[in-house]
């Protein structure tokens, strides 16, 4: 969740940077993305809201089934398009050493996880949610 | 039936217990968030940000174009007349053709929308003087395509194969001089008397008399001369001249600025023409006014395209390097012509014929602000040092990451022994391990608060103004700055004030070098003794 509210209240963080690092089969579309600026302005948002919105949902135990299919998604395109595949260099800097597996990937599963067994209708507000259902 | 009753009311109460478990992290959360918000505001108070807000950048503001439609002419439509002429508004059809089909190859090239998207600057060129044919052919082609910011041109350019036939004729304004710098002064002398408003290339002039000669010319007749400097359009300058005026880096006795090239192509071993010979060549013209002449051969050609390697036509380090980092320095501080000047160097990499030093370093003296400017240069190591204005308090760095220098932005760190900071780097509000402000042109980015990752790549100059999509080039800028300043009757950001001071200065590193001896300015009697 902080991911998304840093970058909100950070007037000057764009998704520019990560794009234009991009490497692997994603990196055209990444390169179209920062040269149009309605399509900057679009990515920009999604990531800023996105995280904040899916962190918020899943902190909160509701609509969690949903936000893991959301964070699946969001952190399945950073994997994608900067995957740590042998042979792929990156500027920015790297808080560890990845090969195929990295922090984004664990992150998927573990939301595969959580949209299979979910916990949140028993602690956390999905428990009123299914109540009312 | 009451405990029964219990049993529920428990079981709700379990309920909703479990179903609010979650909210008491949610609001450690908030309340570590706000904590977090209030520390970031209390750092960004002590730092410099403060400064971001004050006196917008000085971007494209006047609409002076509209007012009187300029004629100029270009003299010298080599690599750096071309750019120039790009700069007013005017580009050959294979320079747009490949800055289109570059564009369509990599969406990140920008040189295509850039050119497009400048500002029509209301003028025609309508004439060409340069030496060889083929450039001059080139020069007309420009004046007349089509693809253009502001549409088809009015006028078509002629060629003068003397550029007196040029300045004689009534209807030109203004002429653009890229020439090799040993012909500077001549022209620009011949059209300030002529009444034609100049934008010279930089250094100014190859000797010092000359530039003294340029001065009195520009002085007498009134004419508005522009200095090749396009850094003073370089916003990341006038913020860096208004932290230094506000004294935030403490009283400044030191101030080092480099340059590291490491290609052929950085040590001036530019390409020979294919069509150059003795009869696109006027090579008596080119060579009449350097101080050495040799007969046309094949050292000539040399000569003719790698000019900058020998001190008859130029200055090397000094005219063309130096001259700008000195000039940025001189926007930033206003030290204006130093007491002394010493310089040494040597040929040590580039072998080849020319009598310019690779490696060269000057020395500044200026007693009286109690400074010292270090410059030194080499051919032959792109390990980039960037530039540094060391104060007590602080110091300022500019470039040196990609050695784009003024362009590249700079940043401001504390020095650990600061006086003026000294209660706060104890209080740990700032560090002098990171910067305490930071510009980088087209992000905005860091304070000082932002993430490492962001430093990073601001540093590495991946940030750029991609997020407006709009890119401008410095030299059209400055073109257009000449322009209006021609219209209004005002004076250019590089006008003949500080021109002077730019080849003063030059000349006596220059000086210093060929005789072996330092150098001093005798500013009652303008001489150097």
């Amino acid at each position: 969740m902080y991911e998304g509210v840093s970058k909100l209240i950070n007037p000057y963080w764009s998704s520019a940077a990560y794009l234009l690092d991009s490497k692997w089969i994603f990196s055209g579309i990444a390169q179209m993305i920062v040269s149009n600026p309605t399509l900057l302005t679009i990515s920009d948002l999604i990531n800023v809201w996105g995280l904040t919105i899916i962190g918020a949902c899943l902190l909160l135990g509701i609509f969690s089934k949903q936000a893991s299919i959301g964070g699946m998604t969001l952190i399945s395109m950073y994997y994608l398009f900067a995957p740590p595949l042998l042979g792929l260099e990156y500027a920015r800097p790297g808080e560890g050493s990845y090969i195929i597996v990295n922090k984004n990937l664990i992150e998927i599963f573990a939301l595969f996880v959580l949209y299979h067994f979910p916990t949140s209708h028993l602690i956390g507000l999905d428990r009123f949610v299914t109540k009312l259902r | 039936m009451s405990d029964k009753l219990n049993e529920k009311m428990d079981q709700k109460r379990r309920d909703f217990l479990k179903g609010l478990a979650t909210v008491p992290v949610f609001g450690f959360f908030l309340v570590n968030l706000w904590a977090k918000l209030r520390r970031d505001a209390l750092k960004r108070k002590n730092l410099l940000t403060d400064l971001i807000n004050e006196k917008k950048a000085p971007a494209v503001v006047s609409k002076l174009s509209d007012s009187k439609h300029l004629n100029i002419g270009i003299i010298g439509y080599g690599g750096r007349g071309a750019h120039l002429v790009r700069g007013a508004g005017f580009a050959t059809k294979g320079w747009v053709d490949w800055a289109y089909e570059s564009s369509r190859e990599n969406k990140l090239h920008k040189a295509y929308a850039t050119f497009m998207e400048q500002e029509d600057l209301n003028c025609s060129l309508v004439g060409v003087c340069d030496l060889f044919d083929n450039h001059a052919e080139l020069a007309i082609d420009a004046s007349k395509n089509d693809l253009r910011p502001g549409g088809k041109p009015r006028k078509t350019a002629i060629r003068y194969r003397s550029y007196k036939e040029m300045l004689a004729r009534g209807d030109v304004d203004a002429v653009i001089v890229a020439t090799p710098d040993h012909w500077h002064s001549r022209i620009t002398i011949d059209a300030a008397k002529a009444g034609k408003h100049v934008y010279c290339e930089k250094g100014l002039t190859r000797t010092f008399q000359e530039a003294i000669d340029v001065y009195d010319t520009i002085k007498e007749t009134g004419v508005v001369l522009q200095l090749g400097h396009q850094n003073r359009q370089v916003e990341a300058n006038d913020k860096a001249k208004q932290i230094i005026d506000k004294g935030l880096l403490g009283p400044v006795n030191l101030v080092e600025l480099t340059t590291n090239r490491n290609s052929p192509w950085g040590a001036w071993v530019w390409s020979i023409h294919k069509d150059a010979n003795r009869n696109t060549i006027d090579w008596d013209t080119f060579q009449e006014p350097s101080p050495n002449k040799i007969p046309f051969g094949e050292e000539a050609l040399k000569r003719y395209f790698r000019w900058r390697c020998w001190y008859d036509y130029g200055t090397g380090l000094s005219g063309d390097l130096f001259s700008h980092d000195y000039d940025q320095l001189n926007q930033i501080m206003g030290m204006g012509i130093p007491k002394y000047a010493s310089s040494s160097g040597g040929i040590y990499f580039y072998k080849d014929g020319r009598d310019v030093p690779d490696v060269w370093h000057a020395t500044l003296e200026y007693p009286d602000k109690d400074l010292t400017v270090l410059y030194s240069a080499t051919l032959s190591s792109n390990s980039s040092r960037g530039n540094r204005i060391m104060g007590h308090d602080a110091t300022m760095v500019l470039g040196g990451m990609s050695n784009a220098g003024s362009v590249g932005g700079f940043r401001v760190i504390a020095d650990t022994e600061s006086t003026q900071y000294k209660e706060r780097i104890e209080d740990g509000i700032i560090n002098t391990k990171y910067p305490i402000y930071q510009y980088s042109p087209g992000s905005k980015q860091i304070d000082g608060v932002t993430s490492a990752t962001s430093q990073y790549f601001a540093n590495k100059g991946l940030l750029y103004a991609y997020r407006d999509g709009k890119r401008v080039d410095p030299s059209h800028l400055h073109v257009k700055d000449w322009l209006d300043a021609i219209r209004s009757g005002g004076q250019p950001k590089c006008n003949v004030d500080v021109a002077l001071e730019e080849a003063v200065t030059c000349a006596m590193a220059t000086e210093s070098y060929l005789t072996g001896r330092r150098v001093e300015w005798d500013p009652i009697n303008r001489k150097l003794i």
